[in-house]
């Protein structure tokens, strides 16, 4: 065996997974003591280009409450053709296809290479994939116009077989017949009064009344499809239609008073999108995408009222329970969110707005069923646009990358038991014998939906070692995972991946040491965050940095302390909000970059380098750029500005002064190539405005306090009462010291 | 003056009388008109049956009439009789007098009928004992009719109560038929023989009218008129007789025929079976009593036969003399031809008993034919199927004695006069007649003038009956020329003929009186055309007023009729266009008002549209301040403001209150005390005018929005499979450039809209910059709202493109809609939202199919209950069954959201209920049961083009400010009141009319007179501000004689119509028919006890400016609301009730009496419409074509022996059988003929707010019976009291009363 470093990133790469520790203690004391939970990040959907999909059905355990699937790991007799599942133990015959079945025939699942596998099953007729726009009306022009642009570019984008579907609010909701000729004929709604499902499916007529024959049965869902027709058409049959619909796309008419805001009544056109797609296509992919330019001002679901006096509640008003709509608002999309998921539908929100738009409130639309969330400050940006295109991305197969309906369960060996998950997903409250008491993030069961699903998506997995100290497991022992995930491939197949993973118990006294070097740091620091991010969502602020320090004594967690995943000084409600739902959903890599920003210099003393995120990092003749997942900041140094301002640029003889000054660029833009949502895009320089993006992100490590002290020459003074990293190292070195005796 | 008495032929009196009146006629024929009528009403208790004959005519001031009506010992019972004849009345008399506990059984199944035959067995017993079958008819009836008949029959015996079953009568008046029919039951009697039959008789009634041959309805007539002639009778009555035996199977066929129809008055159609089944319900039920049945039979009949009668006139068959006489007195003849029906009836006794027989037997015969007379009264009153059966039965078996009586003429002209419905009328033929030689000589002097013998003339008559009856007419009429002789006379005195015509009947009964005894004894029955006639008062308005302009400087002058056509020239009070009263002088104080019982009333229509050659009203802008008002009572300046201290200060007419004159008002006077500029100023000059209103008058303070006008469409199934919606699009296509505007050169201000609706709403964004319109559903209707500002409410010009578009589509996108329910309170919600929104008033038109059962704010549900009816839960069928529409209209008159309905029903939808808001926004319904596109597209576009182009104005408070002294108190019409002042409309359109009562609260000085300022504060289609002042004052006076000289009828009628349909609302239809009854007759007592001259208790006399309020009353009580038809829907009534309320004074005249129009007597030479007949089917020819209009329906009614030429004329085709009675509208052919009358439809449909669809109704066509009911006075077959009966029991009353 190599190193550890390379046998997490092989481990990575199969199967998508990063454990907090490869060597698992083997009691639930030992594990207790290791402040940091046995979990993982898990990838479900991990991209595998080198892992063809095998077309016929997992073998399962026939066991009723184990059902895990025939993997590696298990036993296999072949010549009686038998194999013991490596989770309950129970022996179970292969089925009569796998008669072939030898030392020599084996099947891919029980190959050590295919320890993640993906089934093609056939489950029903596909289902087209459903993408229905909810598109806020009360926009600037300019911003509406770009947005019709976006819409229409996008619908060029959408599988041709995808059925589409359009509502449009303002102070009124309207839904819009798509498969009309002559007259454009919409259904509309106010936007003031909530409507139960069945008040929605009505009034769009999506009920048909009830025959003598099945009284007050519910539409089967073919009727119902056909009855929903009207309002969901495939793309390539409406396409010109639509684009015409959206082309005279008119802002919201009813005027708006000085000093108001326009009334935008989100809520009930979410309700609306819900409530049609739970009546027509429940349990199928679909997306409800809203895009949004402001808060909802009224109806059930409102976040501030139309006065523009009053304004939209902040961090403060919200501590001191000022915030009227809060409470209510968030209690209603919640609601919403649970409806949306049931049904397997996820919810997209695009937010393009100067000021919040409600993410807050809505937020859990998004993260309960996985659906993006993209902030903007306009629809006329690049930053939407571009997050908007890359939606419709496609993977190497030109496949979508998105998947939806996603069911992931977790099967664990007897020493373990599962706590529980934080990610884009809902419990499906299925109990388990592997399902634990003890709940960290959602937990209390081992499925979860995910609804909507992208090849980054990614969860954290917590466990429980329930082995007693007294019984021991034997020498070589292994615990064992299963993930299995079921889910609606974007080209409408039903696909299951299994992934199986073990890992070696260890008696923590006796090898304490091997249990240290297998602990990932990196991983461990994401887990955690997302622990921290989880509590934070649901517990006051300073408790949950309490929290954390006392658990926690690593570097990088003095940046998880000063990031707006936990800190909201600074930050809009909704901000945190966008910020914590890209945080509990992105893969490792991304999570850590969140966490702590990368910093590469560029100078002509030598090739880029990535430099301490440190105040003394910014020097006047290197320039920097900083990635901290959602912003990306090229800052020049002060002489380079200099030099920039004066043009050498421009000189031929000053051409190694271009090149230096285009490779940051270059860099920028591989970045602005793969991620998603699309980071903001900052070129600074010294003294100039933006350059407080990279300010506040560095250590403190000079501030106006003791810049003298610490001399003129190196590094840039940070203008904040913030305590640097050293003083926090000390501080925390005391602590222990302190709490250790 | 004019009298009429009504004497018992045996009483001393009205024998005095007649000599006199024979002589004074005989020597000044030509005052004859001038003087008055006598008629005599001989009740002979005996018979239980009425004879009224005129008997002396004395002339006063022309401001009253007076019949006596002397009644023998028996009078009492006569008139109980009567009462029965009123078919309700006299029953109840009965039942208390005989046995009350039986009567009430009785009543309730068939009560009228029953007392009637009671009676009549009675009488049988007592006058024909020779008759065994009378009394077995009798006995018969008395099976039918149940025990309660026989209890009936034995106290008639003894003199019934004359005067208790009177008062009591009334009410069971109600009941129907039956009531009247008691008296006739006694002439039944007779017939009763018949009866016997009866049950036979159904059938043959109108058996008898088919045998009769050609003329089923002919067979009476025929028969009576031959009775004058020997030779004919004969012929006839054989032929009759046995045809109205077989026959009878006929006849009921045709009733139930037509009864079906009569459903269908108001709208399409309505299937012929129910009103078969009505039909039917009454045979079998009463199959024996079947009296009623009869009844209607027996009209069809008559009128058939006296059309055949005039026929022969035209044709002028008759020698030549009597044709040219026709020309003019072509109304005469006409009476004189249903004159002869009767006859007709009678031939068929005829040959059965021999007439020398019936001489001798005289008195009893006589009082049997008598009741046979009555018969008819019952047939038409009651049992139409039956009664009709009856005619001719007891025809048969009652003439042998009949015959013996009177001879062959008295028995004939008994069964004729029932059958003709007015007794009365045969009454007087038959005196005549009867007495054969004798009376006609009288009768001949009676004319008078005429000095062919009475004789002749009514021969004539007869023999044109007669001739129609056989078949054809022509051979009688030949032998008859006295008719053309007759005709003349009355068309001579062209005023006169009234006169004369009374003067005839008169005269008849004298000379039978004096000649036989026993004639005397026989009662006369009242000659319909001694009775006063609406035709008669309405040319001698025209003749006398229709000529010079009329000025309203003169206070408390009444105007001309509304059926005249004059100019007013304003001089200070408001035109008679935009104010009638119904009286110009009132009474000065309470006392006198409340003694009259004259209702004060006005009738204002504020924007009232002018003829072209008078001004409208000037605009007067009083500067920014606004107009000039006195400070206390805010009255407007007005002319009886007067101006004191040389024009510094004003003082107020109405409050006395003296205001500041402000400095830029201020005008010296001059050395009257007038303003020197009062002719320069249309508000002291004028009686009517318009003020600008200033900011202070709008809602809000604020400058109104020109008002929007809004569509909204059902597209339901029924709607898109009946035509509408493709109608209504197509339409509006044009429709819209013609959107009311103040300066037609100037583009509409008005703005509009589009929604269509089925179970959801679709509201359509029609912008102008829009492509295609948009269409947007709110299916939330439990809550609605206005999905869309912009582009919805739109300008026509501007947005063309786009609604063109849309009209073109909205039928094609619901062409295939299969969903059947309806919303309405969601749909007249989005249009008030819509405003809302648009901060503007308005109106909305709302095309509508069914009943709204969809799940909905004002979901209905179907409460169509027909057993209801005549219960005292019947008003909760007019009231509104949620109230939600209440409060609805409530929120549409605050936002000045006015409701126009248009109603295309395939059944039950509610009227009452969908109602509610377009009354209450002073909106109009318009129904169209059954639509077809292809026979009612026309009349809908019509109404539809007037409605959206009539000038309004919106949002309007109406306020009537009235002199100390009087006060407006009630107020009837289409609107909403949030107090008790003010009249809010959210619109007013020129034909809505609003009734206003005044009341007492002081005394009135007759000095000042009473002034009354009606201003109204409406928005114009341009978005202006405006007030229209109507000013009006009358006198006051302290002589109830100038209370009575100074009233109109029309006007008081148009009050009475409204109060009592808003009454059916909250009391029970019995209860309102009874005390409009009483009123009336308090009316005419008052002043028969206070302003007339002393005279003989039997005399009935009325004030000459009231004479014809017995008969429109009449009118009123039975119009459809409140005494229905089997066949009228609830709908219906609810529709008319309506509709009743905002109609002004012309409407509702006549809606109320029809206008007959003779079209065999058009001249097509002249611009003249020829003189209008009366609503009588015994006025009808056989051999002519007559224009029926009530405001609502024209119809086309056509004589089976019309002529060749006319109906190729008119048709294109000479052959009666070739006409289709589906068609709509007349060919357009090349002759001067059709022109004209098409032209003249076409000016008479220009006179009425509504298109009347023209119906084609051939006679004898199942489609008559919809236009008999149009023949208001006949007796109607749902109960209707015919207009003699109906003035006879009114003189009950009014004795009664005296008493």
């Amino acid at each position: 065996m190599s190193t550890y470093q390379e046998f997490i990133q092989q481990n990575e790469d199969r199967d998508g997974v990063r454990c907090s520790w490869n060597l698992w203690p083997s009691s639930r004391l030992e594990a207790t003591r290791l402040v940091v939970p046995v979990s993982c990040l898990y990838t479900p959907l991990k991209e595998r280009p080198d892992l063809p999909p095998v077309q016929y059905e997992p073998v399962l355990c026939s066991r009723a409450n184990c059902k895990a699937v025939l993997n590696p790991l298990c036993q296999v007799d072949f010549r009686a053709k038998i194999w013991a599942c490596n989770f309950c133990f129970q022996r179970n015959s292969f089925p009569p296809s796998y008669a072939g079945i030898s030392e020599v025939n084996q099947p891919a699942e029980l190959m050590p290479q295919f320890s993640t596998i993906e089934y093609i099953v056939q489950r029903g007729p596909p289902t087209p994939l459903i993408f229905l726009y909810v598109v806020d009306t009360c926009l600037e022009e300019e911003d509406l116009q770009a947005l019709k642009e976006s819409l229409q570019m996008s619908l060029s984008l959408l599988p041709p077989n995808a059925l589409v579907g359009l509502i449009t609010f303002g102070r009124m909701i309207q839904i819009h017949e798509l498969s009309c000729e002559g007259i454009a004929k919409s259904y509309v709604f106010r936007g003031t009064k909530e409507l139960t499902p069945k008040q929605i499916q009505e009034m769009l007529g999506l009920m048909k009344p009830a025959t003598s024959g099945q009284q007050g049965k519910p539409l089967a869902p073919h009727d119902a499809a056909a009855a929903s027709c009207i309002f969901l058409q495939p793309v390539q049959a409406v396409d010109m239609n639509l684009t015409d619909l959206l082309g005279e796309l008119q802002r919201d008419p009813w005027p708006v008073p000085q000093g108001k805001r326009p009334l935008r009544s989100t809520g009930i056109a979410l309700s609306i999108a819900i409530g049609l797609l739970e009546g027509t296509f429940p349990n199928t992919g679909a997306r409800v995408m809203l895009f949004t330019g402001g808060p909802p001002t009224q109806g059930p679901g409102m976040v501030v009222g139309d006065e523009l006096k009053p304004p939209i509640r902040s961090w403060h008003d919200i501590q001191k329970d000022n915030a009227r709509h809060l409470k209510k608002a968030t209690k209603y999309y919640e609601a919403l969110a649970n409806r949306a998921a049931v049904n397997g539908h996820s919810v997209d929100i695009y937010a393009c707005a100067l000021d919040q738009t409600g993410l807050l409130e809505m937020k859990c639309l998004s993260n309960l069923t996985g659906g993006h969330i993209v902030m903007g400050d306009s629809f006329n940006t690049s930053l939407f646009k571009q997050t908007f295109q890359r939606v419709f991305s496609k993977d190497y197969n030109g496949e979508f990358r998105m998947a939806f309906g996603g069911t992931l369960e977790v099967k664990t060996s007897r020493e373990l038991k599962i706590s529980g998950a934080i990610g884009p997903c809902v419990s499906l409250n299925t109990k388990g014998p592997c399902v634990s008491d003890n709940e960290m993030g959602v937990g209390g069961t081992c499925q979860w939906k995910i609804c909507s699903l992208t090849p980054a998506t990614t969860l954290a997995m917590y466990f429980e070692v329930v082995n007693q100290h007294n019984a021991p497991v034997p020498q070589g022992g292994r615990g064992a995972v299963q993930f299995v995930t079921q889910y609606q491939h974007s080209n409408t197949q039903r696909r299951i991946r299994v992934t199986t993973i073990a890992r070696n118990w260890a008696d923590a006294q006796s090898q304490i040491q091997h249990i240290e070097s297998s602990f990932d740091q990196e991983a461990s620091a994401v887990l955690m965050a997302r622990l921290g991010v989880f509590r934070a969502e649901s517990e006051e602020g300073p408790d949950v940095l309490r929290w954390l320090d006392r658990q926690l004594i690593r570097l990088f967690m003095f940046h998880l302390r000063r990031s707006p995943f936990l800190q909201v000084f600074n930050n809009s409600p909704d901000e945190s909000s966008y910020y914590r739902h890209h945080f509990v959903r992105q893969d490792l890599t991304q999570s850590l970059i969140m966490i702590q920003p990368i910093l590469y210099s560029y100078s002509f003393y030598g090739p880029p380098e990535p430099v301490l995120l440190d105040s003394s990092s910014i020097l006047p003749d290197r320039i920097l750029l900083m990635d901290t997942f959602f912003q990306l900041v090229i800052y020049h140094g002060e002489t380079i500005a200099q030099w920039r301002k004066a043009g050498y640029q421009e000189m031929a003889e000053y051409e190694n002064f271009k090149q230096l000054l285009q490779a940051p660029l270059d860099d920028a833009q591989e970045i602005l190539q793969t991620r998603f949502p699309m980071p903001r895009y900052i070129d600074t320089e010294h003294g100039g405005s933006q350059a407080r993006f990279l300010l506040s992100k560095v250590n403190p490590s000079q501030t106006h306090n003791n810049l003298y002290a610490w001399g003129q020459e190196s590094g840039a003074p940070i203008l904040t009462d913030d305590v640097s990293l050293q003083v926090f190292m000390d501080h925390l070195k005391k602590l222990a010291v302190s709490s250790s005796a | 003056m004019i009298r009429w008495e009504f004497c018992c032929a045996s009483s001393p009196a009205a024998h005095v009388f007649r000599p006199l009146k024979a002589s004074e006629r005989l020597t000044r024929p030509l005052k004859l008109f001038l003087q008055q009528n006598l008629i005599n009403i001989d009740l002979l208790p005996q018979f239980l049956f009425i004879l009224f004959s005129p008997v002396s005519a004395v002339f006063r001031d022309r401001d009253e009439l007076r019949m006596n009506v002397n009644q023998q010992p028996h009078m009492a019972s006569p008139y109980g009789q009567p009462q029965p004849g009123y078919q309700g009345y006299p029953q109840p008399g009965y039942g208390g007098g005989h046995v009350p506990s039986g009567y009430p059984a009785q009543y309730a199944p068939y009560n009228g009928p029953g007392s009637a035959y009671q009676q009549g067995p009675p009488q049988g017993m007592r006058g024909p004992p020779t008759s065994g079958a009378p009394p077995v008819s009798g006995a018969q009836s008395y099976s039918q009719f149940g025990q309660g008949e026989t209890q009936n029959g034995p106290p008639p015996m003894g003199a019934p109560p004359q005067r208790p079953p009177v008062s009591q009568t009334y009410t069971p008046g109600a009941v129907n038929l039956s009531g009247p029919q008691p008296p006739f039951s006694q002439q039944f009697g007779a017939p009763p023989v018949s009866m016997q039959q009866m049950t036979n008789q159904m059938a043959s009634m109108q058996v008898g009218s088919t045998a009769p041959s050609p003329a089923g309805p002919g067979y009476a007539p025929p028969s009576v008129s031959q009775a004058a002639m020997s030779a004919p009778y004969t012929p006839a009555a054989p032929p009759s007789f046995p045809p109205t035996s077989a026959a009878p199977s006929q006849p009921p066929p045709t009733e139930a025929v037509a009864r079906p129809p009569p459903q269908s008055y108001y709208g399409a159609p309505p299937p012929a079976q129910q009103p078969f089944p009505n039909a039917v319900p009454p045979f079998s039920s009463t199959g024996p009593t079947q009296p009623q049945a009869p009844p209607p039979v027996s009209p069809q009949s008559f009128p058939q036969a006296p059309p055949v009668s005039q026929p022969p006139f035209s044709t002028a068959q008759v020698p030549p003399g009597p044709t040219q006489s026709y020309g003019g007195p072509l109304p005469p003849t006409q009476p004189s031809f249903s004159r002869p029906l009767l006859p007709t009836s009678q031939p068929s006794t005829f040959p059965a008993g021999p007439p020398p027989t019936s001489t001798p037997s005289q008195l009893p015969g006589v009082m049997q034919p008598q009741p046979p007379v009555s018969q008819p009264s019952p047939y038409h009153s009651g049992p139409h199927p039956t009664s009709t059966g009856f005619p001719p039965q007891v025809g048969a078996p009652p003439r042998p004695p009949f015959a013996g009586m009177q001879g062959p003429p008295m028995a004939p002209q008994g069964p004729p006069l029932a059958s003709q419905g007015p007794p009365m009328v045969q009454a007087n033929h038959v005196p005549p007649t009867q007495p054969g030689m004798p009376p006609g000589p009288i009768s001949a002097s009676m004319s008078g003038p005429p000095p062919q013998p009475g004789m002749q003339g009514y021969p004539p008559q007869q023999n044109g009956a007669f001739g129609q009856v056989r078949g054809p007419q022509p051979g009688y009429t030949g032998p008859y020329p006295g008719q053309p002789n007759y005709g003349a006379p009355p068309a001579a005195p062209a005023p006169a003929p009234p006169a004369t015509k009374r003067l005839d009947p008169d005269s008849v009964p004298s000379p039978q009186a004096s000649d036989m005894p026993p004639v005397q004894k026989t009662r006369h029955r009242i000659d319909p055309d001694a009775i006063p006639s609406p035709i008669q008062v309405i040319e001698d308005d025209k003749a006398n007023k229709g000529s010079e302009p009329f000025t309203t400087g003169v206070r408390g002058q009444a105007p001309p009729l509304v059926t005249t056509k004059f100019q007013v020239k304003d001089q200070g009070n408001a035109s008679p266009r935009y104010i009638r009263c119904t009286a110009y002088n009132m009474p000065c104080n309470s006392d006198m008002a409340k003694q009259s019982q004259v209702p004060l009333a006005a009738v204002i229509k504020p924007l009232a549209p002018l003829p072209p050659d008078e001004t409208p009203p000037y605009l007067v802008d009083h500067g920014e301040s606004g107009p000039i008002r006195c400070n206390r009572c805010k009255a407007y300046m007005c002319p009886y403001m007067q101006f004191i201290e040389g024009g510094r200060r004003f003082q107020c007419g109405f409050c006395s209150c003296v205001t500041e004159v402000p400095p830029h008002y201020f005008q010296h006077l001059d050395h009257t005390g007038k303003r020197v500029d009062c002719y320069d100023r249309p508000e002291l000059s004028m009686g009517s005018y318009e003020f600008m209103a200033t900011v202070d008058y709008c809602k809000n303070n604020k400058i109104p929005q020109p008002p929007a006008f809004i569509f909204l469409i059902d597209v339901s199934y029924n709607a898109v499979k009946n035509g509408m919606v493709g109608i209504v699009c197509q339409e509006l296509k044009t429709l819209l450039d013609y959107l009311p505007r103040e300066n037609p050169d100037v583009e509409s201000n008005i703005r509009v809209g589009f929604v269509t609706y089925n179970k959801v709403l679709h509201f359509y964004n029609v912008k102008a910059s829009l492509a295609q319109p948009q269409m947007m559903v709110v299916s939330d209707v439990a809550d609605m709202f206005v999905p869309l500002l912009d582009g919805f409410l739109v300008n026509v010009s501007e947005s063309r493109v786009v609604i063109e578009s849309l009209l073109d589509q909205i039928p094609e996108m619901f062409a295939d809609t299969r969903e059947t329910e309806t919303v309405f309170g969601p749909v007249i919600q989005a249009g008030l939202e819509a405003l809302k929104a648009a901060d503007c008033a308005g109106k909305l038109f709302v095309f509508h199919s069914s009943l709204p059962i969809a799940e909905a704010p004002g979901k209905l549900k179907n409460r169509e209950d027909k057993k209801l009816v005549g219960t005292d839960k019947e008003k909760s069928l007019f009231q509104p069954q949620v109230s939600f529409y209440n409060t609805l209209a409530k929120e549409c008159v605050v936002q000045g959201c006015c409701v126009d309905l248009f109603l295309f029903p395939n059944q039950y939808v509610d009227v009452a209920t969908l109602g509610v808001v377009p009354t209450s926004t002073g909106g109009s319904i318009y129904k169209y049961t059954y639509f077809q596109a292809s026979s009612d597209q026309e009349r809908f576009l019509n109404d539809l083009r007037r409605d959206v182009q009539k000038p309004m104005g919106f949002d309007a408070v109406m306020r009537v400010r009235t002199s100390t002294g009087i006060r407006a108190t009630d107020f009837f019409g289409s609107f909403y009141m949030s107090n008790t002042t003010d009249v809010e409309l959210a619109g007013l359109d020129c034909d809505k009319t609003v009734t206003v009562e005044f009341r007492h609260d002081d005394k009135l000085s007759e000095e000042t007179g009473a002034l009354m300022q009606c201003a109204v504060l409406y928005t114009s289609c341009s978005g202006q501000r405006r007030l229209r002042i109507h000013n009006m004052a009358v006198n006051c006076c302290s002589q109830l004689a100038d209370l009575y000289r100074n009233c109109e009828t029309d006007t008081v009628i148009n009050f009475f119509a409204k109060y009592a349909y808003r009454s059916v609302l909250s009391s029970p239809i019995k209860n309102v028919r009874d005390s409009l009854v009483n009123q009336c007759a308090q009316i005419l007592a008052c002043y028969r006890k206070n302003c007339a001259s002393p005279s003989s208790a039997g005399q009935l006399i009325l004030p000459e400016c009231m004479k014809l309020l017995p008969v429109y009353l009449n009118c009123v009580l039975k119009s459809d609301v409140l005494q229905p038809g089997a066949d009228i829907s609830l709908d219906d009534r609810a529709y008319l009730r309506q509709l009743v309320s905002t109609m002004d004074v012309s409407e509702s005249h006549v809606f109320f009496y029809p206008r007959l129009l003779p079209l065999q007597k058009l001249d097509v030479e002249s611009i003249s419409v020829p003189v209008a007949v009366r609503d009588s089917e015994e006025r009808l020819s056989r051999g002519g074509v007559y224009l029926l209009e009530n405001g609502l329906n024209i119809f086309l009614w056509v004589g089976v022996n019309a002529q060749q030429e006319l109906l190729q004329n008119i048709f294109g085709t000479p052959a009666f059988g070739q006409i289709d009675p589906n068609m709509t509208s007349l060919p357009a052919l090349d002759n001067p003929f059709s022109k004209r009358l098409r032209e003249i439809i076409e000016s008479v449909r220009a006179q009425r707010s509504r298109y009347m669809k023209l119906m084609v109704v051939k006679q004898e066509d199942k489609l008559e019976l919809i236009f008999k009911h149009f023949l208001v006075e006949d007796k109607s077959n749902n109960g209707g009291a015919s207009y003699v009966d109906f003035l006879c029991h009114m003189h009950k009353e009014i004795r009664q009363l005296l008493s």
